[in-house]
């Protein structure tokens, strides 16, 4: 038997070469694939995501992972969707107004511009840099992270899934949920593999999870 | 709530540092990896890397120096310096670089930003934007010129005008650079810094003048910028960045320590 791995999925709106690079440097075994059997005997799958959403869409429906993905999902495959990744699980974007993978229910929502900051500043569009992710519910990807650790973000559009689902959330203008996810899927809007040591926790965390089930 | 930013800036020529970096332990350094590698550990939030080579050998080993340290950092980089074209755009952002900042190219062939933004997310693609103050005029409103080639070719265009055009062409950021103060160590050019980034929406990073920590304060609160570039002020082993963010923080800006 192969040692468990994590399987990034490729496609062309994904950044997975730099998840590799992260988690080559935590040493934990990864494979870059869109292939249906090495997506499906992984211990969990990383979806990664830069760009647009509808753009996106059209890369995953052209190549039918679109369908793979609520079928990993749905067997209880440990999933952790990243960035533009964790958007795309909602049901809909108003960028390009897409309709997404409804995973999960909600949408994702372009930050006003009149938003201001807690100095009553205007924001600056996109969230880009480093925020804290307020715990708001026990999460396995939370273990040994400090509540006040900041990760790296960057977007234009932030995530309203259902209130039960949140895990985390961060401060930018309004309160938005940077974190949710339910059994073992899961979906963060930084960028854990550019955060620095939380961040490398955190993916190393998400690996744990997913050989504990594996075993399970 | 969203922390400022301290970026380190490095200049890379022919893959090596153009001056070597003193760390805190005496260490000299010349190769940028390890450069990279030390201010991640001290706590940049950020890093820049200029690429000031001439040849096209150097710019193979240029992309080399992106791949090492995207395997070393894990933190976001940008990439600026001669990049004039959406394929060497794709080149260094495969490199592992997260950004790339356009800035000559950018005033003489303005689509570039559009193209890019369209190839990688706006995301990707920032804005380097060089200025100098020239006498207000019809043509200047803003009293700020936009200045291309590394600050030698005046091109007589307003350099508010230029970031608010480059913003709805799809940039993601603006990095800014006041010509006049560059290389002072007397403090950034803070009402060019204001006057940016009160006129658009996307963050404005502060560079150029930075001699100490208040100057930074400064860049960050009365400026208005989101983060502010350093050079000098790091790479003589003046202040390290944890002495940096202690004193903004103990002054009231939110940093990540």
């Amino acid at each position: 038997m192969t040692e468990p791995y994590l399987a990034i999925l490729e496609y062309q709106a994904g950044n997975q070469t730099s998840v590799l690079r992260a988690l080559n440097h935590l040493q934990i075994p990864a494979r870059v694939t869109d292939a249906p059997r090495t997506l499906k005997e992984a211990a969990g799958v990383i979806f990664p995501g830069v760009g647009a959403a509808g753009r996106a869409m059209e890369v995953l429906r052209a190549a039918r992972l679109d369908a793979l993905i609520r079928e990993l999902v749905e067997l209880g495959k440990p999933f952790l969707g990243l960035c533009l990744g964790c958007q795309i699980m909602l049901e809909r974007s108003q960028e390009n107004d897409a309709a997404t993978l409804g995973i999960f229910p909600g949408e994702s929502v372009r930050f006003a511009n009149d938003l201001k900051d807690e100095d009553g500043r205007p924001i600056a569009i996109p969230h880009m840099g480093w925020n804290t992710v307020a715990p708001q519910a026990p999460c396995p990807l939370w273990e040994g992270i400090a509540p006040d650790a900041q990760f790296y973000f960057v977007h234009g559009y932030y995530p309203v899934p259902p209130q039960e689902l949140v895990m985390g959330t961060t401060y930018h203008g309004l309160e938005f949920a940077s974190a949710f996810g339910r059994g073992a899927a899961f979906a963060v809007q930084f960028h854990p593999e550019k955060s620095g040591p939380p961040g490398l926790r955190l993916l190393s965390n998400f690996h744990q999870h997913a050989k504990e089930l594996a075993h399970a | 709530m969203l922390s400022k930013r301290l970026i380190p800036c490095l200049d890379v020529r022919d893959g090596l540092l153009t001056k070597g970096i003193k760390f805190k332990d005496n260490l000299n350094l010349g190769d940028p990896v390890e450069a990279a590698r030390r201010y991640y550990e001290e706590g940049a939030d950020e890093i820049v890397f200029y690429d000031i080579t001439a040849s096209a050998e150097g710019r193979g080993i240029f992309l080399d120096v992106v791949e090492r340290v995207a395997a070393a950092i894990f933190i976001p980089f940008s990439v600026g310096g001669g990049v004039s074209t959406v394929a060497r755009m794709r080149d260094v952002l495969l490199a592992g670089a997260e950004k790339v900042s356009l800035n000559s190219a950018a005033v003489r062939n303005p689509e570039i930003i559009s193209q890019g933004a369209r190839a990688f997310g706006s995301q990707a693609v920032v804005l380097g934007l060089d200025a100098r103050q020239v006498p207000v005029s019809p043509a200047c409103p803003s009293g700020y010129e936009v200045v291309i080639d590394g600050g030698r070719t005046p091109t007589g265009l307003d350099a508010l005008a230029w970031a608010k055009k480059a913003e709805s062409l799809g940039i993601g950021e603006i990095c800014l650079n006041s010509i006049d103060a560059d290389g002072t160590q007397e403090g950034y050019e803070l009402n060019l810094t204001a006057l940016v980034a009160a006129s658009v929406t996307v963050p404005v990073i502060a560079s150029g003048g930075a001699g100490n920590a208040e100057h930074l304060y400064e860049a960050l609160t009365r400026g208005l910028a989101s983060a502010a570039l350093v050079a000098s002020v790091v790479h003589y082993n003046q202040y390290s960045f944890a002495s940096l963010k202690q004193y903004l923080r103990d002054k009231g800006v939110r940093v990540r320590l």
